[in-house]
């Protein structure tokens, strides 16, 4: 917020950043190896959806785009909606665990076409989901705003993330990706979709 | 990358509230070079005078300003809850936060019946969000609905209302306290000298800080209200969900009709950052003259032209990021 905006009461809608989005593949591999989590093949966009006919079209393109490639390899199961709680939208995007590339480039394709629509600062998250081999969850959210990830680890039923493991993660990806550093922004996303 | 937009610019929010500001200024320079001009004609007792207010005004202000998140959570008797506490209220505030990029402020809740909500502090760092009881759990309001208050009420911080209206307020605190002062060493000072020249100051002094006060008093007036619209505009913007944040007015507005259970004088002094104001006024355009918050039906028909701009499928202006 600039000095005018302040004095005006004005807020700039913020535009998102995407471009770290692709930094997820070769992330993938490096929690692999190093903390035993593998992709579970599932991720989502999350995004704010507006009132009015114009993004209702938008989405239905993107569907449409999306499922195009379905049973063909790499193409991926066909993609979920949902409305989670607090009313945000999340698109669902299922492939097979070994396909990140796919789903990074399916996950990128959403993003792009609510952006081109001017819908980017709709955007609220991106996430994409892992396990370990005791059945462990952890997810990677992307923030657009900031272009930041970070770690999300729920355990048990309740309402409680593994902090240990979620400050293990920003550990072993801290140099590959970009992680949000402060700390503050690691809001939960409790019973996210895809996750 | 020049992204394309959704948002159209309200140039005549943006052109009335610097048109306000400006005159604020404009009676502010005046009264400075008024007080100047006084002060190299006044003997001791007429600079010591204006000397004092300047202080104590500016003190009040700097300390009101300084501890303004403290002062309103203890005068509206709130409580700070933490993510355990308020899971709710914590994950919409996490995700308007993340959508709009700014520090999450602490989160209150107030045991108050009367619907309401405000948002206070200096800086984005020092803010707070207080909600009541009266909001949350017997106003009725839907999900959506709430979060169009909360995201309202983030618009607060994100403009740093409470600097602006602070600064916009410490030249009526100084012009009230001269008027104040001048009226009781008027009373009290007695006349320690002949000059009639200097006897008039006193008087003089008077009667341009008690012009200022008024006059500053209306446009400040104006200017939270415009302040309020544009919290609005950017509430709406930011969840893109303006008929929600309409229909919550409305029913928040409903809601003070119909309770009023709450003793007006204990809600009275949060009134400019409040959501809604909490007491109402007998005389529609002399209340519109002075009140904090601009009247329901100005807010709505506003809510519904960004709405209508939101669901135009040619309302995207590469140019126009606002």
């Amino acid at each position: 917020m600039g000095f005018l905006d302040t004095l005006l009461g004005r807020t700039k809608p913020v535009q998102p950043k995407l471009d770290d989005l692709f930094g997820l593949p070769s992330a993938a591999v490096q929690l692999e190896a190093a903390a035993g989590f593998r992709p579970t093949g599932s991720g989502s966009v999350s995004f704010r959806a507006p009132e009015g006919k114009p993004f209702a079209d938008i989405q239905r393109e993107v569907l449409e785009l999306l499922d195009m490639d379905n049973g063909k390899p790499g193409g991926g199961l066909p993609v979920e909606v949902t409305k989670d709680s607090y009313g945000y939208t999340w698109l669902v995007c299922n492939h097979l665990s070994d396909e990140m590339d796919a789903l990074v480039t399916d996950l990128h394709a959403v993003n792009t076409a609510l952006i081109d629509g001017g819908f980017g600062p709709q955007l609220l998250c991106t996430l994409v989901a892992f396990a370990d081999e005791r059945h462990r969850r952890l997810s990677l959210v992307y923030l657009y705003k900031r272009g930041t990830f970070y770690p999300f680890a729920p355990s048990g039923s309740g309402n409680d993330r593994d902090n240990a493991l979620e400050l293990q993660v920003k550990g072993v990806l801290g140099d590959d990706l970009k992680f949000e550093q402060d700390l503050t922004r690691w809001f939960p996303v409790w019973g996210a979709p895809g996750l | 990358m020049a992204a394309r937009t959704r948002y159209a610019p309200d140039r005549g929010l943006t052109v009335r509230m610097t048109a306000t500001m400006f005159l604020l200024g404009l009676v502010f320079v005046a009264f400075v070079a008024l007080i100047i001009g006084i002060m190299t004609y006044a003997h001791a007792s007429g600079a010591s005078i204006i000397l004092v207010a300047v202080v104590f005004g500016g003190g009040s202000a700097f300390v009101s300003l300084f501890y303004s998140d403290k002062i309103a959570l203890a005068a509206a008797g709130a409580r700070e809850v933490s993510p355990q506490q308020a899971p709710e209220l914590h994950g919409i505030v996490d995700r308007l936060c993340a959508l709009a990029d700014m520090d999450k402020p602490r989160v209150a809740i107030a045991p108050t019946r009367l619907p309401n909500a405000f948002a206070t502090g200096r800086n984005s760092k020092n803010s707070v969000l207080c909600v009541t009881d009266g909001l949350l759990y017997h106003s009725g309001l839907n999900q959506e609905e709430l979060e169009g208050v909360l995201a309202h009420e983030l618009s607060h911080v994100a403009h740093k209302d409470v600097q602006v209206m602070t600064y916009a307020s410490l030249l009526a605190i100084v012009a009230g306290l001269l008027v104040r002062f001048a009226f009781y060493s008027e009373l009290f000072g007695g006349r320690r000298d002949n000059n009639s020249q200097a006897a008039l100051l006193i008087p003089l002094i008077m009667l341009a800080s008690a012009v200022v006060y008024a006059v500053s008093f209306l446009l400040i007036r104006m200017l939270s209200r415009y302040r309020e619209l544009a919290a609005d505009r950017s509430g709406a913007l930011l969840t893109q969900n303006p008929s929600a944040l309409a229909s919550a007015l409305t029913k928040v507005s409903q809601g003070m009709n119909r309770i009023p259970t709450e003793d007006l004088r204990k809600a009275e002094p949060l009134n400019a950052f409040y959501f809604a104001p909490a007491a109402k006024l007998n005389g529609k355009s002399m209340a519109n003259l002075l009140s904090t918050h601009p009247s329901l039906d100005k807010r709505i028909e506003q809510l519904a032209k960004i709405q209508r701009e939101l669901g135009q499928p040619g309302a995207a202006d590469p140019r126009g990021i606002q």
